[in-house]
């Protein structure tokens, strides 16, 4: 000690984050650029990708760090969607426009689902989600002007004459069919990214850290003040809302809907549980790495229909028992690495680190 | 529509969900564990039964004495290698695993036996049934019902009277200090776990012979059974015998108005119990 004083400092920037950060942002411009130079094919691949990771994301913020573990996910993916399409064939919106009111119907939903669901304690958590998915389905089924039970299209001619497609068709001549898959790739490039962008702002933020205290001892976490519920509350909410967004965004490209697809447990639900289980659950990174685990399985496995299921739930199984931080867990713990870090480290002060 | 019909018919489907329902709550009351494949292994013992009938020509009654045993065996070795090592206090791991068996029980049952709907033929008995006054009542629903009192009367009988009981309350109350007077915890589950599965396989001779089914229609028993079991409330099996019941004739009641909204109707019989009552009509258990 020679009289200086040495501040502490709270930081949770690593080597490896700030590599990540740099690398990230390539990706990104890499991957705004890609329509000029990938194949439609890989396209909706990547749209595919794209659109799981953010529906991964926002369960895994519910379950992995909020502790709310939902299998009723599909009811947001479902009504959003829904309401997309209403906005689209009924009210003569553009896309767009419908994409964010599927994603408010969907927020909206939560609110009602939120009160009727918090009263189920842990477990009971999970099946009452499923009973509200089960009853939204039930009632959108009878929405006659939609179809009802069997479903309906989306005219051609709506999609092909939304917001951008003549944008893109002026700047890269792309036809209006493959512009719109141009714009929906885009447009699940942004909430992947706005949603992995809003977990980590929300897990660094005094937010986060109550939320990390609720997660490890609730009862402490509210001695200090901690307002346990309005949190997953509001987590909940948030999760909603974005899963609506991609809910009714996955389906104007679709352009076909039915209540059984809209609201299937195994297309919005399960998998995106064995997506952020076999990436990591409760890490930012777990869920990016299962997609693309999830992806490889699917091409490998699609043809075999049920095997592919059954072996997706098996591995699903196997981590839960013998890893269940996920493979991302065991990298990070193996490494120490993280990419995006939210662990609050203590740096500076007397002692030189 | 003919009222008193329509609520008879309800209360004894009532006794089927309130089949589905035991073994959910026994489970649940002994180790807090909500098996989320419940249903699955519902259709899993459904598919068993029928083997049973179809390849050695039993009569489905015989099949399912052959089944319960089996059945027992199966639970005690889920609950021994699998679900034994998810318990603890973090409720993720025993979700997302018994989440995954359901897939991987779905889409074994389907690869095995395809989507196709089938059905338990249980002989005379189809079709057979008896007049009171002016109504008729199917002999299988009247079975039904008669077995789940006769499953709820011989479960509380084996909860309070008898050693094994008493471990599983001990077990529930306080596994550690159950399990300093000499009962072992994971022991007492996993036969918890398999007397569950031999009610799985009571209640599925009745799904299986009362209606189709196919591999796809597990998860919805489970949430028939689960909402019988929060109506009724927690930890008490006669409540959840009255929990099936307000199902099955919101169920009745609701499809004899519009049979699109059967299964809706039961559904909102949840919500507006759950609602008004968040701890059900016969809560026992505190937490």
């Amino acid at each position: 000690m020679d009289g200086q004083t040495t501040i502490w400092r709270v930081e949770t920037k690593t080597r490896a984050s700030t590599a990540f950060a740099i690398l990230a942002m390539l990706a990104i411009i890499a991957g705004l650029g890609a329509p000029i130079y990938l194949p439609r094919a890989t396209l909706q691949d990547l749209f595919f990708i794209l659109t799981m990771l953010a529906l991964a994301q926002s369960w895994n913020l519910l379950a992995g760090y909020a502790g709310l573990v939902s299998v009723g996910q599909q009811a947001f993916v479902g009504l959003g969607a829904y309401v997309m399409f209403a906005g689209v064939v009924l009210l003569k919106l553009d896309p767009l426009v419908a994409i964010l009111l599927g994603g408010i119907a969907a927020a909206l939903l939560a609110i009602p689902a939120g009160i009727f669901a918090f009263r189920l304690q842990g477990a009971y958590f999970a099946i009452g989600t499923w009973v509200i998915a089960e009853i939204v389905r039930l009632l959108v089924a009878q929405w006659k002007m939609l179809g009802g039970g069997t479903g309906t299209s989306l005219p051609a001619s709506a999609t092909r004459h939304m917001q951008g497609v003549d944008l893109a068709h002026r700047l890269f001549g792309f036809r209006p069919a493959q512009a719109v898959d141009v714009i929906c790739y885009w447009l699940a490039l942004l909430l992947a990214v706005a949603t992995i962008f809003m977990v980590y702002r929300l897990l660094r933020s005094r937010h986060g850290l109550a939320l990390a205290s609720v997660r490890d001892n609730q009862e402490a976490a509210r001695a200090v003040g901690v307002d346990a519920r309005r949190l997953k509350a509001l987590v909940y909410l948030a999760s909603a809302l974005v899963t609506g967004l991609v809910g009714a965004l996955i389906y104007v490209q679709k352009a076909r809907i039915s209540p059984d697809a809209a609201f299937s447990v195994t297309d919005w639900t399960a998998y995106v549980i064995f997506i952020v289980v076999i990436g990591g659950i409760g890490t930012i990174e777990g869920p990016i790495v299962g997609v693309l685990v999830f992806f490889a399985l699917q091409k490998l496995l699609a043809d075999f229909g049920s095997i592919y299921l059954m072996v997706l739930g098996l591995i699903g199984i196997v981590i839960m028992l013998f890893a269940p931080q996920g493979l991302w867990g065991l990298f990070a713990s193996r490494t120490g690495i993280q990419l995006l870090p939210v662990r609050r480290l203590l740096r500076g002060g007397p002692i030189k680190n | 529509m003919n009222w008193a019909d329509t609520i008879l018919q309800g209360i004894l489907l009532g006794g089927l969900y309130a089949l589905f329902a035991a073994g959910l709550s026994l489970v649940f009351g002994i180790m807090r564990l909500v098996n989320l494949a419940h249903g699955d292994l519902i259709v899993l013992a459904a598919y068993l039964i029928l083997v049973l009938v179809d390849t050695l020509h039993l009569n489905p009654f015989v099949a399912l004495v052959i089944a319960m045993p089996i059945m027992f065996g199966i639970g005690w070795l889920l609950q021994t290698y699998v679900l034994n090592r998810t318990l603890g206090p973090d409720i993720l791991p025993p979700l997302l695993v018994t989440f995954g068996l359901s897939v991987v029980l779905q889409n074994g049952l389907l690869q095995a036996y395809s989507a196709d709907n089938r059905r338990i033929p249980s002989g005379y008995l189809d079709t057979a049934s008896i007049s009171i006054g002016s109504l008729h009542v199917g002999v299988m629903p009247l079975l039904t019902f008669v077995s789940a009192v006769a499953v709820i009367l011989i479960l509380n009988r084996l909860l309070y009277a008898t050693e094994l009981g008493r471990a599983f309350r001990a077990t529930s109350d306080d596994a550690v200090t159950a399990g300093l007077m000499g009962i072992q915890p994971h022991r007492t589950f996993a036969i918890a776990t398999g007397i569950a599965m031999t009610i799985v396989a009571v209640s599925a001779l009745y799904l299986g012979t009362r209606s189709n089914f196919d591999p796809t229609i597990g998860p919805a028993r489970l949430i028939y059974a689960f909402e019988a079991v929060i109506m009724g409330g927690l930890g008490s099996l006669w409540g959840t015998l009255i929990g099936g019941i307000i199902l099955g004739m919101a169920q009745t009641i609701g499809g004899a108005i519009n049979p699109e909204w059967q299964i809706l109707a039961g559904h909102i019989a949840f919500v507006l119990v759950l609602l008004f009552r968040p701890r059900g009509f016969f809560p026992r258990a505190v937490d």
